[in-house]
């Protein structure tokens, strides 16, 4: 730009704005300072001057970033404001244009950790809709711990005593220290990776805030995030919620918990097993009951008229199914014995046999099925008669048509 | 343990439940209520097979070289033998 020329004001402006967009520590900054002016439009987003003793800062925050905002606002307080310094050319101001917004006495850790929890929540790692159900019974449970802290020993003995069966991984990992988010990441990509493992409990005893730094790093969260199987956090504690907790699919305030969360009581899934047989057992007997009563009725009402076949055919079909049952039972385990017996007897009940006993019998030939009108054989020939006890072996002298 | 064999211990619940809920209706034929009945029994023994089957081992990752090892642990303490 030549000193000499008369400029625009546009020009002017448009050019502070290039060397004010150009200066990178002015594209995120922190700044200190006291809240005054503080208007609040329709619109929703913020206006207010930072001051402090020696100078004033216009500031603005728009609204899809003050919803967010986790403090009241009032003039007088003081706040620690981050976002970029620009140039609103309408009035000829530089302002700031504020992101995030935290009260001012916080330290400056944990000032980042808000920054990270923020920038985790805006890409959607502690979304709900994101949160995976647990597995109903999972093959194995995977540990992310100490292998020498009392959190190990806490979700052994729960899933031990719930479901003794179950199988457990650990991938140790140190839960304090310089290295235990990366130990942490990598037990938590390891134990994914595995194959069987169904769902992993990432957890640690109780203790003082500084135990948990390790689960208030970006690594550990992103590892939770990126985990392709179900992740409880039991971090144990009680006020904030780490970043661990935030991204886990359930969290637990005990590791204990956690193990509860994760393991099945095995008597309760036999116990409901049982139940079911009992209950289909019992449908398929009725349904056999019914059939029967019905057998029965066509025995009263049509017995004289249609006299052995259509019981038979019946019949038949009925020792068919029982055979089929009988089958089925004896796979079973032995108690269903009892029920079986009983519902023989009604079978019983309900056979041609008890019918024969009462005075009616069946004319066949010898083992084919029975006759039922009389052009069926002719004089002279063989024909067995089957009585309640017992069989004659007759010869037909003269066949008469009704 | 063989792993994807048949339905998950879930689903095989949730089909028996279905079955069963059948079995206790009245739409069915006494032939299908009997081919219910069988599947109902074959899925009962295969969820109580699946709650026998883990073996309740606890074991340790271990990376050495590269590659990643079983070692069966126990809680020093005696808190590893169940109950």
């Amino acid at each position: 730009m030549s000193g000499q020329r008369v400029l625009a004001v546009r020009e002017l402006t448009a050019y502070l704005q290039r060397l004010i967009s150009n200066d990178g520590r002015l594209a995120n900054v922190w700044v200190r300072g006291e809240i005054s002016n503080l208007r609040r439009p329709v619109s929703g987003h913020l206006y207010f001057t930072l001051k402090d003793q020696a100078a004033a800062l216009r500031c603005v925050m728009f609204q899809g970033r003050s919803r967010g905002l986790n403090l009241s606002l009032q003039d007088g307080l003081e706040v620690i404001a981050r976002g970029h310094v620009a140039i609103y050319p309408r009035d000829g101001v530089y302002q700031l244009y504020v992101d995030e917004m935290f009260p001012a006495g916080l330290g400056m850790a944990s000032l980042a950790l808000q920054e990270l929890a923020a920038r985790l929540e805006r890409e959607g790692l502690f979304a709900a809709e994101r949160k995976r159900p647990l597995p109903f019974m999972p093959r194995r449970v995977g540990l992310v711990t100490s292998p020498s802290g009392a959190a190990l020993r806490d979700m052994v003995t729960v899933s031990r005593r719930r479901f003794p069966g179950i199988d457990l991984v650990l991938a140790p990992a140190t839960v304090q220290g310089d290295t235990a988010p990366f130990e942490l990441a990598r037990a938590l990509e390891l134990l994914g990776k595995l194959g069987g493992v169904d769902v992993i409990i990432i957890g640690r005893g109780g203790g003082s805030a500084e135990d948990l730094n390790a689960f208030n790093t970006e690594i550990v969260a992103r590892a939770i995030y990126a985990c392709p199987v179900p992740v409880i956090a039991a971090v144990g504690h009680e006020t904030d919620l780490t970043l661990a907790d935030r991204v886990a699919d359930r969290r637990a305030p005990t590791p204990s918990a956690a193990a509860e969360m994760a393991v099945p009581v095995k008597k309760e899934l036999e116990e409901r097993l049982d139940i079911l047989a009992t209950r289909a057992r019992r449908g398929m007997e009725h349904r056999l009951q019914m059939a029967h009563a019905r057998l029965e009725r066509l025995v009263k009402s049509r017995g004289m008229a249609r006299p052995q076949q259509e019981l038979y055919y019946r019949q038949q079909y009925l020792d068919g199914l029982e055979q089929r049952l009988l089958a089925s039972w004896q796979r079973q385990a032995g108690a269903r014995e009892q029920a079986l017996q009983l519902l023989t007897a009604r079978l019983e009940a309900a056979s041609p046999l008890a019918i024969l006993s009462r005075g009616y019998a069946v004319c066949r030939r010898p083992g084919g099925p029975s006759l039922r009108r009389s052009q069926e054989v002719v004089p002279g020939e063989r024909v067995e008669v089957v009585l309640s006890q017992g069989r004659l072996q007759c010869e037909v002298m003269d066949v008469e048509e009704c | 343990m063989p792993e994807g064999t048949e339905l998950k211990f879930e689903e095989a619940l949730q089909k028996l439940e279905g079955i069963v809920r059948a079995l206790e209706g009245e739409g069915l034929t006494l032939e299908d209520s009997l081919a219910y009945y069988q599947e109902g029994i074959r899925l009962v023994r295969l969820c109580r097979q699946r709650l026998q089957e883990v073996e309740g081992k606890l074991q340790a990752l271990l990376v050495q070289e590269g590659e990643v090892m079983f070692k069966e642990i126990s809680l020093s303490g005696g808190g590893g033998n169940g109950d």
